[in-house]
C-alpha cells in the first residue's frame, strides 16, 4: 500500500523533472513570443503598405515629359529643379561647417570641455523640430530680404543637415585607428597634415555617406519650406523669388479636386520616395558595413 | 621652452654639419606651422558657428515673438481665443493638441518599439534576419513626413474610420470616445500616425541599449533557471530601464515637433475636448497652415511665440534625454 503511494509521488516528481517548466511558465513564454512577433509584424505593415500604395498609384501616371514641364502644365520639372537648388545651397552652407565641427569633435576634443559642449549642442540641434528651423530661417532671411526665396529655403535645409553631417563625420573619424595618427606624427606630420592627409582621407567614404544621408533627409523636408521658399506653379525666376519643391508640391496639391493634379501628387511621391530611399538605403548599407569591419 | 633650448641645439648641430644651415628638425616656424595654426583656428571657428546656430536660433525666434510676448505675456499659455481678425491669440488648444497627440503616440510606440528591439536583439531569429528586420524598421524614418501624411489620408483613414465609428457607438459612455459620427481626421488618428513615425527612433535606441547589456547578466539568469522571457522581464528590462526611458523621451521630442503628417490628419480645429475622436490642432500644424499668410505684427508674433513654446518644450525633453544617457553611461562605467 505504502509502496504504491510512494511510486505515485515518484511518478509525479519524475514528470516534473522531465518537463522542467510549469504549465503557466510555458504559456507565458508562448504568449510573450506571440505578442513580440505580433507587434513586430504590426510595425512592418505601414511601411509595406506605404511603399505598395505609392508605387501602385504613382507608376501609372509617370511620363518622361513630366520631368521637363512645370506644375502648371502637369509636370514636376520646376519642383525637381527647386529641390535640387535648395539642397545644393543647404549643402554648400552645411558641409564645411559640419565636417569641420566633426573634425573638431573627433581630433581636437576628446578630453576638452569645450568639445563636450559642442557635442552636446550638436545632439540638441538634431532634436530641434524642422518647423522651428523654418521660423528661424524666416527671421534670418525672409524678413531681411523681404521675400520668400530659394535662399531662405536652402538656409533652413542647411540647419537641418548640419547635425547629421557633424555626427556622422565624428563617427567615421573615430573609426580610423589611432595607430595611423601616431604613424603620421612619428614621421613628422603636423596636426594639419595628420588630420587632413591621413585621417580625413581615410574617412572620406564615411563622411560622404553621412552627407548623402543629410541630403536625403533635407530633400524630403516640407515644413521649413512652406514659409521660406513658399511654392510656385511655374519655373522660378531666380534665387530670390518663391521656389517650388517636391514635398511642398505634394502638400499643396493633395486636396486638389482636379484628377490630373491628384495623379501628379502620387507620381511626385513615387519620384521623391524613390530618390530618397535609394540614397538612404545605399548610404546606410555602406555605414553598416564599415562599422562591422 | 623650445626657444630656450634652441640656441644650444643649433650650436651643436652647427658643429656636426656645417653646410646644412637651413635644416631644422623642430618645426616652430615656416609654412608648416602657419598651416597648422591656421587649420586649428579654422576648426575652432566652424565649431563656434555650430554653437552659434543654436543660440542665434533662440534669439531670432524670441525676437520675432516679442510683440506677442509684450501684448499677452504668460497669459498666452492658458488663453483659448484665436481670432485673427480681432488680434486675439491664445495657445492652450494648440499646446493641448500637441501634448495629447504625442502622448497617444508614445503609448503605442513604446510597447511596439520594445517588442521590435527585443525581436531584433535577442536570439529569436538568425542574425542575418535580425539585422535585416532592424534595417527595414529604420527605413520608416527615411520616408518623408508629407508622404506618410498622403498615405494616411487616402489609405489608412478609410481603414481606420469604421473602427473609430464602432468605438464611438459602442463606448459612447466613456468620455474619451464620446463623439457623434467621427470623421477619421482626429487626434487619435494623428497619434497613431505619429506612433508609426517615431517607432524607428524608439526601436533603434532601445535595441542599442539592450545590446549593450553584458552577456553575463543573461547567462546568470538563465543558469538560475529563468526562461527567456523571465530573463527579459526580470533582468534585461530593469537593467536597461533608464536607457529605454531616454529612448522614449527622444521619440517624444520627435513626436512633439512632427508637422506635415499631423497637419494632414488631425482635422485642424482649435478646440479642447475630452474625446480623442474629435479633431484637434497642434503647434506645428498651426505654424504650417498660417505662417505663410500671416500679417506682420501681432499674428506673426503670436505664431513665433508658439514656435518658441514648441522650441522650449522639445529642448527640455531632448536635453533631459541626453543628460539621462550621459548619467547612465557614467554609472555603467
Amino acid at each position: 500500500m505504502s509502496g504504491y503511494i510512494q511510486s505515485e509521488t515518484d511518478e509525479s516528481l519524475a514528470r516534473e523533472l522531465c518537463s522542467p517548466l510549469a504549465t503557466e511558465r510555458v504559456i507565458f513564454t508562448y504568449t510573450m513570443n506571440a505578442i513580440a512577433f505580433g507587434f513586430t509584424g504590426l510595425a512592418l505593415i505601414p511601411l509595406l503598405s506605404i511603399l505598395w500604395e505609392i508605387f501602385v498609384r504613382g507608376i501609372s501616371g509617370l511620363k518622361s515629359e513630366m520631368f521637363i514641364k512645370a506644375v502648371i502644365d502637369n509636370g514636376f520639372g520646376n519642383a525637381i529643379l527647386g529641390t535640387i537648388i535648395m539642397v545644393v545651397i543647404g549643402a554648400i552652407l552645411s558641409i564645411p561647417t559640419g565636417v569641420m565641427t566633426g573634425i573638431f569633435l573627433a581630433e581636437f576634443g576628446q578630453t576638452n570641455s569645450i568639445a563636450s559642449i559642442v557635442r552636446f549642442i550638436s545632439s540638441i540641434l538634431t532634436g530641434v523640430p524642422s518647423i522651428v528651423v523654418g521660423v528661424f530661417a524666416y527671421g534670418v532671411i525672409v524678413l531681411v530680404t523681404k521675400g520668400f526665396s530659394a535662399i531662405a529655403g536652402g538656409f533652413a535645409l542647411a540647419v537641418i543637415m548640419l547635425p547629421v553631417i557633424i555626427l556622422t563625420t565624428e563617427e567615421s573619424l573615430k573609426l580610423i585607428p589611432t595607430s595611423q595618427r601616431l604613424a603620421s606624427a612619428a614621421l613628422g606630420g603636423t596636426r594639419f597634415q595628420t588630420t587632413l592627409r591621413i585621417v580625413v582621407t581615410a574617412a572620406i567614404p564615411g563622411i560622404t555617406t553621412g552627407i548623402l544621408l543629410a541630403v536625403a533627409r533635407a530633400a524630403g523636408e516640407t515644413a521649413p519650406l512652406i514659409f521660406t521658399a513658399l511654392f510656385s506653379l511655374d519655373w522660378s525666376e531666380g534665387l530670390l523669388s518663391p521656389t517650388a519643391s517636391l514635398p511642398v508640391l505634394i502638400f499643396n496639391l493633395y486636396n486638389d479636386p482636379d484628377p490630373q493634379k491628384s495623379q501628379l501628387v502620387w507620381t511626385t511621391s513615387i519620384v521623391l520616395l524613390g530618390l530618397i530611399l535609394c540614397v538612404s538605403i545605399i548610404s546606410r548599407l555602406v555605414i553598416r558595413q564599415r562599422r562591422l569591419k | 621652452m623650445a626657444n630656450s633650448s634652441e640656441p644650444a641645439d643649433r650650436n651643436s648641430s652647427d658643429d656636426l654639419n656645417q653646410g646644412d644651415e637651413d635644416f631644422n628638425l623642430t618645426a616652430i616656424g615656416g609654412t608648416n606651422l602657419w598651416f597648422d595654426q591656421g587649420f586649428t583656428r579654422l576648426v575652432y571657428f566652424f565649431a563656434a558657428i555650430t554653437v552659434a546656430v543654436l543660440f542665434l536660433m533662440s534669439w531670432v525666434i524670441s525676437h520675432e515673438a516679442l510683440p506677442a510676448i509684450k501684448q499677452f505675456g504668460l497669459g498666452f499659455l492658458w488663453s483659448q481665443d484665436w481670432d485673427t481678425g480681432n488680434q486675439l491669440f491664445g495657445a492652450l488648444p494648440y499646446i493641448y493638441g500637441t501634448l495629447v497627440s504625442s502622448a497617444i503616440a508614445i503609448l503605442f510606440a513604446v510597447p511596439i518599439g520594445i517588442a521590435v528591439a527585443l525581436v531584433t536583439s535577442e536570439n529569436f531569429l538568425p542574425p542575418s534576419l535580425r539585422t535585416t528586420l532592424a534595417f527595414v524598421v529604420e527605413l520608416i524614418a527615411a520616408i518623408p513626413s508629407v508622404i506618410i501624411g498622403l498615405w494616411a489620408i487616402f489609405v489608412f483613414i478609410p481603414v481606420l474610420e469604421p473602427l473609430q465609428k464602432w468605438l464611438a457607438s459602442t463606448f459612447k459612455w466613456i468620455p474619451l470616445f464620446n463623439t457623434e459620427d467621427p470623421s477619421g481626421t482626429n487626434i487619435l488618428t494623428a497619434g497613431i500616425i505619429l506612433a508609426i513615425m517615431i517607432l524607428p527612433t524608439m526601436a533603434a535606441i532601445t535595441r542599442d541599449v539592450l545590446m549593450a547589456i553584458p552577456k553575463e547578466l543573461r547567462s546568470a539568469s538563465m543558469a538560475l533557471g529563468g526562461t527567456r522571457w523571465e530573463t527579459i522581464f526580470r533582468v534585461l528590462l530593469p537593467a536597461g530601464f533608464s536607457g529605454i526611458v531616454s529612448a522614449a523621451m527622444l521619440a517624444l521630442g520627435r513626436a512633439l515637433g512632427e508637422t506635415m503628417a499631423v497637419t494632414m490628419v488631425i482635422g485642424n480645429s482649435a478646440q479642447i475636448s475630452a474625446s480623442l475622436l474629435n479633431p484637434g490642432y497642434t503647434i506645428p500644424s498651426v505654424l504650417a497652415n498660417e505662417f505663410a499668410e500671416a500679417e506682420p505684427g501681432l499674428h506673426i508674433g503670436a505664431l513665433s511665440y508658439l514656435a518658441l513654446i514648441l522650441f522650449g518644450l522639445t529642448l527640455a525633453v531632448n536635453i533631459g534625454a541626453v543628460l539621462l544617457v550621459k548619467w547612465v553611461g557614467r554609472k555603467n562605467k
